[in-house]
């Protein structure tokens, strides 16, 4: 028995709006892997849940008009990673989907809650980072679109108002045609862990091969949220493939970096992490994309 | 609490259409062994660590202690209780682990069987590595994993080798 206070059980989205209204200090479940965890350990003990797991309408992958790719914020890992418009379009996406827990919590966790938990370990979230998505936030007034980027505000808080639900999360057509990508999670093992530090990394080349059109890198566990190393992001942007842009793309994403030491590793041992999977995935990508190093 | 909470759920277990009131606070792998008597569905870490508690819904494997029971309602649930035959007799995953020794303490051994048959249910070829990723959410404290993989493998190669005699 969870130590559960009330439990809302939202039949759409609307009336998931209206709950939230009604009830702004209960906490949104969807999956459920994080908030039962929360209630079992006793930090959410006696809480009111609002579930949206039932909203069935909240999961699938889509394209819009634009050639935008729209997940919904209940779609799960398994799903993420089966996806057929995933796979050809987003594949790094699936692979780190693909890296979460175990089989049974891959089928019950979702990306939107992934997302909005604000948790920097996040393995789909510094992935969707690295593709600038978008979070779709649908309130009584309507939706709101925030980018990833602004989303995360600090250590598990996001930018999602009492009266919002996340609903889907977006990946506009420029940000992934013509992108190839690598993600790269280092865990102490190959299942039911969280990344002791995870890099996932975009590249587009030019139509040679030869020239670095655009580059982007974020990092899970390099500091409290998913961030971006914009200075390796810069440094690498219109420059030749070769194995000095490699070098000067890890050094870099240093510059950005801002890891802690805590009981599964050192700041020292993240940074050196950080700088080799900066090289690695860079490399891979860069192959991915059709180049070589 | 301040005041109890019950939704009336109808689901299928193991075939049959089955419903309840439940108290909303109440897990899964609660209701399954506390309305229904499937004890087979065991409770090990409880946070969706160990995999003790796994059950089919809807054909694929989750963790019953983290999943609601109120959200249940309208699907289908295959506990290792429903492997068995009409005359009782045991499936053959549940044969093989026998056969294998893969069953030490047995504490484990419902949830891996129920990731087995998921796994054996999609009638495709796995190599050990991949038997071992389906697998992952599973764990046996005592550690007889070889012997485990041993029993779904040895499960697969017998029902892809009875699908080609069929043909």
């Amino acid at each position: 028995m969870y130590d559960i206070n009330h439990f809302y059980e939202a039949t759409s989205v609307e009336h998931a709006v209206q709950l939230r209204v009604e009830n702004p200090e209960a906490h949104i479940i969807s999956g459920g892997s994080d908030i039962l965890i929360g209630i079992r350990a006793g930090d959410l003990a006696g809480c009111d849940l609002i579930s949206i797991y039932m909203l069935d309408e909240l999961r699938g992958v889509s394209f819009h008009d634009d050639g935008t790719i729209r997940i919904g914020a209940l779609t799960s890992f398994t799903n993420l990673a089966e996806d057929p418009i995933i796979r050809e379009h987003l594949a790094v996406l699936g692979e780190a989907a693909d890296t979460v827990g175990g089989p049974q919590i891959r089928n019950i966790g979702t990306i939107g809650g992934n997302t909005c938990n604000g948790v920097t370990s996040a393995d789909t979230a510094s992935t969707l980072l690295a593709f600038d998505a978008v979070m779709e936030l649908t309130g009584p007034k309507g939706i709101r679109l925030v980018p990833l980027t602004e989303f995360y505000l600090g250590a598990k808080k996001v930018d999602l108002r009492p009266d919002e639900i996340a609903t889907a999360v977006l990946i506009r057509k420029d940000h992934y045609k013509g992108y190839h990508g690598v993600y790269f999670k280092y865990a102490m093992r190959d299942a039911m862990d969280i990344a002791t530090s995870a890099c996932s990394v975009n590249v587009k080349l030019s139509d040679d091969k030869k020239t670095i059109q655009d580059a982007r890198i974020s990092y899970g566990v390099a500091g409290p949220i998913p961030l971006r190393a914009r200075s390796a992001e810069k440094i690498v942007k219109g420059k030749l493939v070769s194995a000095d842009t490699v070098e000067e793309f890890a050094a870099g994403a240093l510059e950005d970096v801002n890891p802690r030491t805590s009981w599964r590793a050192t700041k020292e041992f993240r940074l050196h992490l950080q700088r080799e999977m900066a090289r690695r995935c860079f490399v891979e990508s860069i192959r991915r994309a059709g180049g070589s190093v | 609490m301040s005041n109890k909470q019950y939704k009336q759920l109808s689901f299928i277990l193991n075939g049959k259409k089955v419903s309840a009131s439940v108290d909303v606070r109440e897990s899964l792998a609660d209701m399954l062994r506390n309305e229904f008597g499937m004890t087979s569905v065991k409770k090990g870490c409880e946070v969706g660590e160990c995999g003790a508690c796994t059950v089919l819904i809807n054909g694929n494997p989750y963790d019953s202690c983290i999943f609601l029971a109120a959200w249940i309602d309208g699907k289908e649930v295959t506990t290792v209780e429903g492997l068995v035959d009409i005359d009782g007799n045991i499936s053959d995953i549940q044969q093989a682990f026998i056969d294998e020794a893969a069953v030490q303490c047995g504490f484990c051994t419902p949830g891996f069987i129920m990731s087995a048959e998921h796994l054996l249910n999609t009638g495709k070829r796995f190599s050990r590595d991949e038997i071992r990723k389906a697998l992952s959410g599973n764990m046996c404290r005592c550690t007889g994993y070889q012997n485990i993989i041993n029993a779904v493998e040895n499960t697969m190669d017998k029902r892809l080798a009875e699908k080609d005699t069929e043909k």
